[in-house]
C-alpha cells in the first residue's frame, strides 16, 4: 500500500518515494528541494484539513493537502 | 555597463539592489505585461551602471509568468553580467538555479548572500573551493548590513570587463551522452540559433518538456521534434521516471555534491527568532495571534493616517476660499484651478496619509517573513471560496491600494485565480474608501457601524468568491510555498520599498484622480452636472437618495474618495446629516464601496485580465453594489 504526505502525522520523518502529478507539480516541487529519494520531516498540520509545513534540507514548505496527497513516500 | 541580480526568492537580492540603487529606482513592466522588473541607473567607479533586480526565479524552467519573463529578459537582453544572489543557508538547493545560470554561459559572479545566517546554522562554506568548482568568483555577503555589497560590484564590474564564464559542470556519464547526442542535432539543424542560448542548454530544455521551448517547436520544425521525443524516451527508458525528473534529479545531486565538498556542517545555534514560530503557526494561537497583529497594524495605520490628514485637509480647505476671492466663483479659470486642488488635495491629504504607514508597516511584515504564515494559517479558508493560501496577500494588499493588489495577483499560478482573485480585490475597501466609511459612517453613524461595514464587506467577498470559482469550476493548483526563515526587518530597506510602491499609487492613480476632479469642475460650470443627475434618477429613487448625489456616483469612477467630496460639494455643506438621514447615508456608503472600480484600476485590470473580464468585473459589481444598496435602504 502508498503511502502520501497528507496522511503523515506531525514530527514523522519520511522519505519520497515519487511524486504522482503531472510536469508543472514535478518541477514546481523540485525547485523546492522535494525530489525522489529526499528525506522530508512532517512540522505542522493546519486546522480544517488546510496544508501541511514540511521541513526540507533545512528549509520550510507550506503545501496544500491537494499537493501533499500527491507525493507518495514510505516511512524512514 | 548592464548587470542583472538572479535569484530565488527571498535570497536578499532585492536588499542588494536597494543598498546601491536604492530610492533611484523605477519599476518597469516587462512589455505586454504586468510582471514587474526594478531597474536603476548608477554611478559606481566613475562609469553609469544600469542595474536590473529580476523576479526572484527558483529555476529557469518556466511555470509562473514572473519566472517566464525573468528569462526571456535574461535572453533578449545585452547582460554585461549576471550577479546569482544566493541565500548561503540554503546553498544547497540555490545551486540548481546557479548551474543553470552556467549552463546559458553567460558572465557571472556568485553572491554568497546571508552568510551570518548560514553560520549561525552550523554551515560553513569554504569560498574559494566553491568559486574554484564553477570557475566563477564568489562573493560572501550580508546586505542587510551592507557588508561585502561594495565589493561585490566591484568583482562584477571586473568580470564584466572580461567577460569571464563559468565552467560547465557534467553529469552522469549517460545522461551527458543523451544530451550530446541531442546538441548535435540541435547544432545541425542549427535551432539553437533562433532563441539565441547555447546548444547544451536548449538540448536540456527540451528533455525536460519545457513548455515555452517545445511550443515553439512544434509549429516549426517536426523533423527536430522526433529527435527530442526519441530521446527523452531514451532518457525516461533506462531511468525508469520521467525525463524531466531524471535531469532535475542529476541537477539535485550535482548540487548536493557540491555543497558536500564545499560546506562543514555543525550544529545550528537556535535562536529566540527560531521559535517564533511555535506560536504563530500554532494551530490555534497562530490565529489568536494573527487577528492580533492584523488588528495593531491596522490601528497604526488609522491613527497615524487620521494625525497626519486633518491639519492638511484643514490647509486645503483654507486654500480654496482665498482663491475663489482673487478670481471670482463664476470663471472659468477659477473652476478648473479648483478642480486641480480638489485632485491634489485627495492625493495628498486623504489618500497618502494612509498609503503610507500602510506600506511602511506592511514591508516590515513582509521582511520580516510573515506574510507566508499568514498563507499558511488561512490556506483552508481560502479553499473555501476556490483559491488557495497565496491569494490573501492581494487581498491584504487591497486595503491600501487596489492597483498594487491586482498587480501582486500575479503570484498565483493559474488564470483563473488571478481573475477570480482580482475580481475580489476590487471590492476590498482601499485607503481611497476608507476615508469615506470613516467621514460619513464613523463620524456621522457610529464606529460600530463602521465596523459592521468593513464585517459585511468580508461577508459579500466571500459569498462572492463562492459565486465566482461555481462559475468557473477548476481546481486549484493548490499552495507550494515557500516559508522563509525570520530576519529582522531594515528600516531603510523598508523605506526603499514603500517609496516603490508608492511611486505606483503618484505616478498612475494620482493624475488620473486630477484629471477626474478637474473634469467635474468642468461639469458643474456648464452645468452640465443636471444632466448627469438626471440620468442616474431612477437609480437615485431606487437607492432612496436625493437627486444631486447622481454625480457624486458617476465620479466616484474617477476617484472612490471623489464621492465624498463631491457628495459635500453637491448637498451644499459640510454638515452632511443636515441634509442626509443615517440609512441614506448608510447607503451611500455601501453603493460607494462596491460599485465599479475607479479608473486607475479599470486600466490594471484591463492590462493583466483582459477587456472581456474587465467588463464582467465593471458589470458583476455595479449589480452587486445596487442590489446591497436597495437592501440596505430597506432594512438598516
Amino acid at each position: 500500500m502508498t503511502i502520501t504526505l497528507d496522511s503523515i502525522g506531525e514530527n514523522q520523518k519520511v522519505k519520497v518515494v515519487s511524486i504522482s502529478g503531472g510536469w508543472g507539480i514535478r518541477q514546481r516541487l523540485g525547485c523546492l528541494g522535494i525530489h525522489p529519494g529526499d528525506i522530508i520531516t512532517v512540522k505542522r498540520s493546519a486546522i480544517m484539513r488546510g496544508p501541511i509545513l514540511i521541513s526540507v534540507h533545512g528549509n520550510q514548505v507550506a503545501l496544500g493537502r491537494g499537493v501533499a496527497r500527491k507525493v507518495v513516500v514510505e516511512a524512514e | 555597463m548592464k548587470i542583472v541580480l538572479m535569484g530565488q526568492p527571498n535570497s536578499g537580492k532585492s536588499t542588494i539592489f536597494n543598498h546601491v540603487a536604492g530610492y533611484k529606482a523605477v519599476t518597469s513592466n516587462f512589455p505586454g505585461k504586468t510582471v514587474e522588473y526594478t531597474s536603476s541607473k548608477v554611478n559606481l567607479f566613475g562609469e553609469i551602471f544600469e542595474i536590473v533586480d529580476l523576479p526572484g526565479t527558483y529555476s529557469l524552467t518556466s511555470f509562473d509568468l514572473a519566472e517566464l519573463e525573468a528569462r526571456k529578459y535574461l535572453l533578449r537582453n545585452s547582460v554585461d553580467i549576471v550577479i546569482n544572489v544566493i541565500d548561503a543557508s540554503l546553498l544547497s538547493r540555490s545551486l540548481e538555479l546557479t548551474l543553470q545560470l552556467l549552463e546559458l554561459k553567460l558572465p557571472m559572479v556568485i553572491c554568497l548572500n546571508m552568510i551570518d545566517e548560514a553560520e549561525r546554522k552550523g554551515i560553513k562554506i569554504d569560498v574559494e573551493k566553491l568559486s574554484k568548482i564553477l570557475g566563477v568568483p564568489v562573493m560572501p555577503t550580508i546586505a542587510l548590513k551592507g557588508n561585502g555589497v561594495k565589493e561585490l560590484f566591484s568583482i562584477a564590474y571586473k568580470m564584466g570587463e572580461k567577460k569571464k564564464i563559468g565552467k560547465t559542470l557534467n553529469f552522469s556519464k549517460d545522461v551527458e551522452e543523451v544530451i550530446a547526442q541531442l546538441s548535435t542535432q540541435i547544432k545541425e539543424k542549427q535551432v539553437n540559433r533562433e532563441f539565441n542560448v547555447p546548444k547544451r542548454f536548449l538540448a536540456l530544455k527540451y528533455l525536460e518538456n519545457d513548455s515555452y521551448f517545445m511550443e515553439n517547436f512544434e509549429k516549426r520544425d517536426k523533423d527536430i521534434f522526433k529527435d527530442i521525443i526519441h530521446f527523452q524516451n531514451k532518457l525516461s527508458e533506462t531511468h525508469n521516471r520521467p525525463s524531466d525528473v531524471v535531469i532535475s534529479s542529476e541537477r539535485h545531486s550535482l548540487s548536493m555534491n557540491i555543497f558536500e565538498e564545499v560546506a562543514l556542517v555543525t550544529r545550528p545555534q537556535i535562536k529566540l527568532i527560531d521559535r517564533l514560530d511555535n506560536t504563530l503557526m500554532h494551530p490555534y494561537f497562530g490565529y489568536i495571534f494573527l487577528i492580533g497583529i492584523l488588528y495593531l497594524f491596522f490601528n497604526a495605520v488609522f491613527t497615524v493616517g487620521r494625525l497626519i490628514e486633518e491639519p492638511l485637509l484643514e490647509y486645503f480647505y483654507k486654500i480654496i476660499p482665498l482663491i475663489e476671492i482673487r478670481m471670482g466663483s463664476e470663471t472659468l479659470s477659477f473652476s478648473i484651478i479648483s478642480g486641480i486642488i480638489q485632485g491634489l488635495a485627495g492625493g495628498i491629504a486623504i489618500v497618502l496619509p494612509y498609503l503610507f504607514p500602510f506600506l511602511f508597516g506592511l514591508a516590515i511584515l513582509e521582511d520580516l517573513g510573515y506574510l507566508p504564515r499568514i498563507a499558511f494559517l488561512l490556506d483552508a479558508f481560502l479553499h473555501k471560496i476556490g483559491l488557495h493560501g497565496k491569494s490573501i496577500i492581494p487581498f491584504i494588499l487591497g486595503y491600501g491600494c487596489t492597483v498594487p493588489a491586482i498587480m501582486a495577483t500575479r503570484i498565483l499560478e493559474s488564470g483563473r485565480d488571478r481573475f477570480i482573485a482580482s475580481v475580489l480585490a476590487t471590492m476590498i475597501p482601499c485607503a481611497a474608501r476608507m476615508t469615506i466609511i470613516f467621514a460619513l459612517v464613523a463620524f456621522y453613524i457610529s464606529p460600530q457601524a463602521a465596523l459592521a461595514i468593513y464585517i459585511l464587506n468580508i461577508i459579500v467577498i466571500i459569498i462572492s468568491g463562492k459565486i465566482l470559482s461555481r462559475l468557473l469550476p477548476e481546481v486549484t493548483p493548490g499552495m507550494i510555498l515557500e516559508i522563509p526563515s525570520y530576519h529582522i526587518p531594515s528600516i531603510k530597506v523598508a523605506l526603499a520599498k514603500t517609496w516603490l510602491r508608492m511611486k505606483e499609487f503618484i505616478f498612475i492613480a494620482w493624475p488620473l484622480l486630477i484629471v477626474g476632479s478637474t473634469i467635474l469642475s468642468l461639469l458643474q460650470y456648464y452645468k452640465a452636472d443636471m444632466l448627469i443627475n438626471n440620468f442616474f434618477s431612477p437609480l437615485t429613487s431606487l437607492l432612496g437618495l436625493p437627486l444631486v448625489v447622481g454625480t457624486t456616483l458617476i465620479f466616484g469612477i474617477l476617484r472612490k474618495e471623489l464621492s465624498m467630496l463631491m457628495l459635500i460639494q453637491a448637498i451644499g455643506t459640510t454638515d452632511v446629516i443636515a441634509v442626509m438621514s443615517t440609512t441614506q447615508i448608510m447607503t451611500f456608503t455601501i453603493f460607494i464601496i462596491f460599485y465599479v472600480p475607479c479608473v486607475a484600476t479599470i486600466a490594471v485590470l484591463w492590462k493583466e485580465i483582459g477587456s472581456k473580464r474587465t467588463l464582467f468585473t465593471i458589470a458583476f459589481t455595479s449589480i452587486l453594489a445596487i442590489i446591497l444598496a436597495s437592501i440596505t435602504r430597506f432594512v438598516y
